[in-house]
């Protein structure tokens, strides 16, 4: 009879449940480390390399999340997530941030409970055929089989872009990238479209003879890819955002992982206030003030960070292009730390 | 204390846990439903008329522009049940091959039924499928290398392309047929049987029965509506006539003899479950041997044979989810793929997709109870 009794306190004390996840911060503090949503293997983006160690621009985001908030890099616990579970990991609380080269959209920022914070690389989608079909342009891909991996946005704008064409084509979709590379690379389509950073990942890392492929100019739709973090946690969310600030920031004051203890000493305030040998701009974040020293020092700045996993440092040799910064060229723009 | 207290007692006792457990549900409902919208996460089931916006591969009725969720679902729901009707076809028919090599007289016919049994039903189905799938249709050569299996058939990668009815209704029309035909034949068995009664011996027609379900449709192939699309190679692949993508045929065939094994198996069980005196009675009566097999062996085995029968479909049913490992679009692959991505609402979804498993099942289930019934006049 007892354990009736309280059994039925605990169904009822269902009802009292309520949502107190809005400390991400104390959360991360008192687990010691950072619990992080990752790609199932992208090359450049999150991958883990042969020592089993995960790689990558989304990986080097979380590090300097956890330099900043943890004072160490190393301590990040990696989910690996395919495009379907990411969100819904990410909305249960499985994950603290979600660095998995997700596309920022109206859809998602509105209507699935997630915030966007910031944008760490400026993707668009595009197609990637065998050169013998002598394929030059996107245009000419009517009645094309299009491989794909399912639950991203590359199926939308793949069917808003053949309408606008008035052509057809036959959709085969996969779960995980591995299956849509081997899937193409076997013939069972002809072309492969996905946002060209990894259209240029795959064709390095698994494609059985790289340069029988080309991929095509045309860039059909924006795909701004940026950490998603909970809604409703808003410093968390600031956390994370200005950890991509400090990226961006660091490489504009030229200081990077090498330089940054003569830096220290600099006269310019702009760069002590970003080092925290001026103010207090980590108090704020309810971190320490050394937090985005940390952060440089452990992981390195933007440009660091992109020639390593994607630029002239990695085997990708992706140009820095729209990535570069807002005084090269470039979209990057970190707003002003004061 | 009397009787009847005792059974107020119980009542009250029933009264009150089903109370509790519809006051639980009502509570996970209500909470999911707070926790969702104090998220900021969209809930109900408005998505559902909204555009979707992504296409399918493969849809048995039409799926584009402007098409909502609600299409998608629809597009999804066809598929599970084409591959879902195909597997439990392909399993039955497989299957009565396989018990009759394991209750053939030969022993080098029994070893092949036993080995067979004994490997497929050994593997995991999904094995199964990435055995059909990569090691066997992968390797299949591109649309411009084609095999050609005959007139206007061709076999490559993106699967075996066959000539087919430009106007699809034409294959109602001979499915119409084929239901009159067996309807009629069997009004007319009845009458035969009934004048077999009176007058002692079948009528002169007696054979007609039997001639109707293939006579009828056979007249509507003589109808001008059977204008063939025939494929042909155009561009990147083949256009025309009808396509029979790698990942159906993978999944038919790996689900038909994965389940052949486990059907063979229980088809022999309930025809040992006969007991030898019955088939050696009915031969000292004078029967012949296909008479002893259809109206004393069959009606007795399928007693048994029946409701491990029914898990077997229902397990086809259910294994047909895992399409979503091989790309072919099913339920689980368009709705609580795609769609589930793209609106997010995971709740709503995967409710209303475990709700159509429970649904078919339930349906399948309840079919062969009817058949069990009816047919054999037998609650089982």
């Amino acid at each position: 009879m007892k354990s009736f009794w309280l059994g039925m306190c605990g169904l009822l004390s269902f009802s009292s449940l309520s949502v107190a996840r809005a400390d991400t911060l104390g959360e991360v503090k008192k687990r010691g480390f950072l619990k992080c949503g990752v790609s199932q293997g992208l090359a450049g983006f999150s991958a883990p390399d042969k020592g089993g160690l995960w790689q990558g621009i989304d990986v080097d985001l979380c590090r300097a999340v956890a330099a900043a908030v943890l004072g160490d890099a190393t301590k990040v616990k990696y989910s690996p997530l395919s495009a379907k579970e990411r969100l819904t990991a990410l909305q249960s609380g499985e994950i603290d941030v979600l660095s998995r080269n997700t596309t920022w959209t109206f859809q998602r920022d509105t209507q699935l409970g997630v915030d966007f914070a910031g944008v760490i690389y400026y993707d668009g989608q595009g197609f990637m055929v065998p050169k013998k079909l002598g394929v030059k342009a996107a245009k000419e891909l009517g009645g094309a089989s299009v491989c794909v991996q399912l639950g991203t946005t590359t199926e939308l704008n793949l069917a808003d872009f053949f309408r606008s064409q008035n052509l057809t084509y036959k959709l085969v979709t996969f779960e995980k990238n591995d299956e849509v590379v081997a899937a193409y690379d076997a013939g069972r389509c002809d072309v492969i479209s996905a946002d060209r950073s990894g259209l240029f990942a795959d064709r390095s890392a698994k494609l059985k003879k790289p340069d029988d492929h080309v991929i095509l100019p045309e860039i059909i739709s924006k795909e701004p890819l940026g950490p998603v973090v909970r809604h409703g946690d808003n410093r968390w969310g600031d956390i994370v955002r200005w950890s991509l600030y400090a990226l961006l920031e660091a490489e504009e004051l030229k200081v990077d992982s090498k330089n940054i203890e003569a830096n220290k000493k600099s006269n310019n305030p702009a760069i002590r206030r970003l080092l925290g040998v001026e103010g207090e701009l980590g108090k704020n974040l309810g971190l320490n003030t050394n937090w985005a020293a940390s952060i440089i020092q452990q992981v390195g700045n933007y440009q660091q960070i992109f020639d390593r996993n994607l630029g002239k440092d990695s085997p990708l040799k992706i140009e820095r292009g729209q990535n570069a910064l807002w005084n090269a060229g470039g979209l990057h723009y970190p707003m002003p730390f004061r | 204390m009397t009787r009847q207290k005792t059974s107020i007692r119980g009542y009250l006792w029933q009264g009150l846990i089903l109370g509790l457990v519809l006051l639980g549900i009502g509570a996970i409902v209500h909470n999911t439903v707070a926790n969702l919208s104090a998220r900021g996460i969209a809930s109900g089931f408005s998505f559902l008329s909204r555009p979707a916006g992504f296409d399918i591969g493969f849809s048995l009725i039409p799926f584009g522009e402007g098409s909502t969720f609600l299409d998608a679902f629809a597009v999804g729901l066809c598929n599970t049940l084409l591959v879902a009707v195909l597997g439990i076809i392909g399993a039955s028919v497989l299957g009565l091959i396989v018990a009759l090599l394991r209750l053939a007289p030969h022993p080098l016919l029994r070893l092949i039924g036993g080995t067979y049994v004994e490997i497929v039903r050994n593997i995991p189905l999904l094995l199964h499928l990435f055995f059909w799938y990569f090691a066997v249709l992968r390797q299949l050569p591109s649309p411009r290398q084609s095999l050609s299996l005959g007139p206007d058939i061709f076999l490559n990668i993106r699967g075996l392309y066959l000539p087919f009815p430009a106007d699809h209704s034409a294959l109602w029309w001979l499915l119409g047929a084929l239901i009159l035909g067996l309807w009629v034949g069997h009004w007319a068995r009845r009458k035969a049987l009934r004048q077999q009664e009176l007058e002692g011996r079948l009528p002169r027609w007696q054979s007609l029965p039997f001639v109707l379900p293939l006579l009828f449709p056979l007249i509507t192939l003589l109808l001008p509506i059977w204008s063939l699309s025939r494929p042909e190679l155009q561009g990147f692949n083949f256009v025309g006539g009808l396509q029979l993508v790698p990942e159906l045929v993978a999944l038919v065939v790996a689900l038909s003899f994965y389940t052949a094994a486990f059907i063979g198996e229980i088809i022999r069980a309930g025809i040992l479950a006969v007991a030898p005196g019955q088939r050696e009675a009915a031969q000292a009566l004078g029967l012949s041997s296909f008479d002893t097999l259809r109206l004393i062996i069959l009606p007795q085995a399928l007693r048994v044979i029946l409701p491990p029968l029914t898990s077997q479909y229902l397990n086809v049913t259910k294994n047909s989810s895992l399409a979503a490992a091989i790309a072919f679009p099913d339920l689980v692959l368009v709705f609580a793929g795609t769609a589930l991505n793209v609106t997010g609402q995971a709740v709503e979804i995967m409710a209303l997709t475990m709700a159509v498993y429970l649904l078919i099942s339930l349906l399948i289930s309840f079919a062969m109870h009817v058949f069990q019934k009816q047919v054999l006049h037998y609650e089982g």
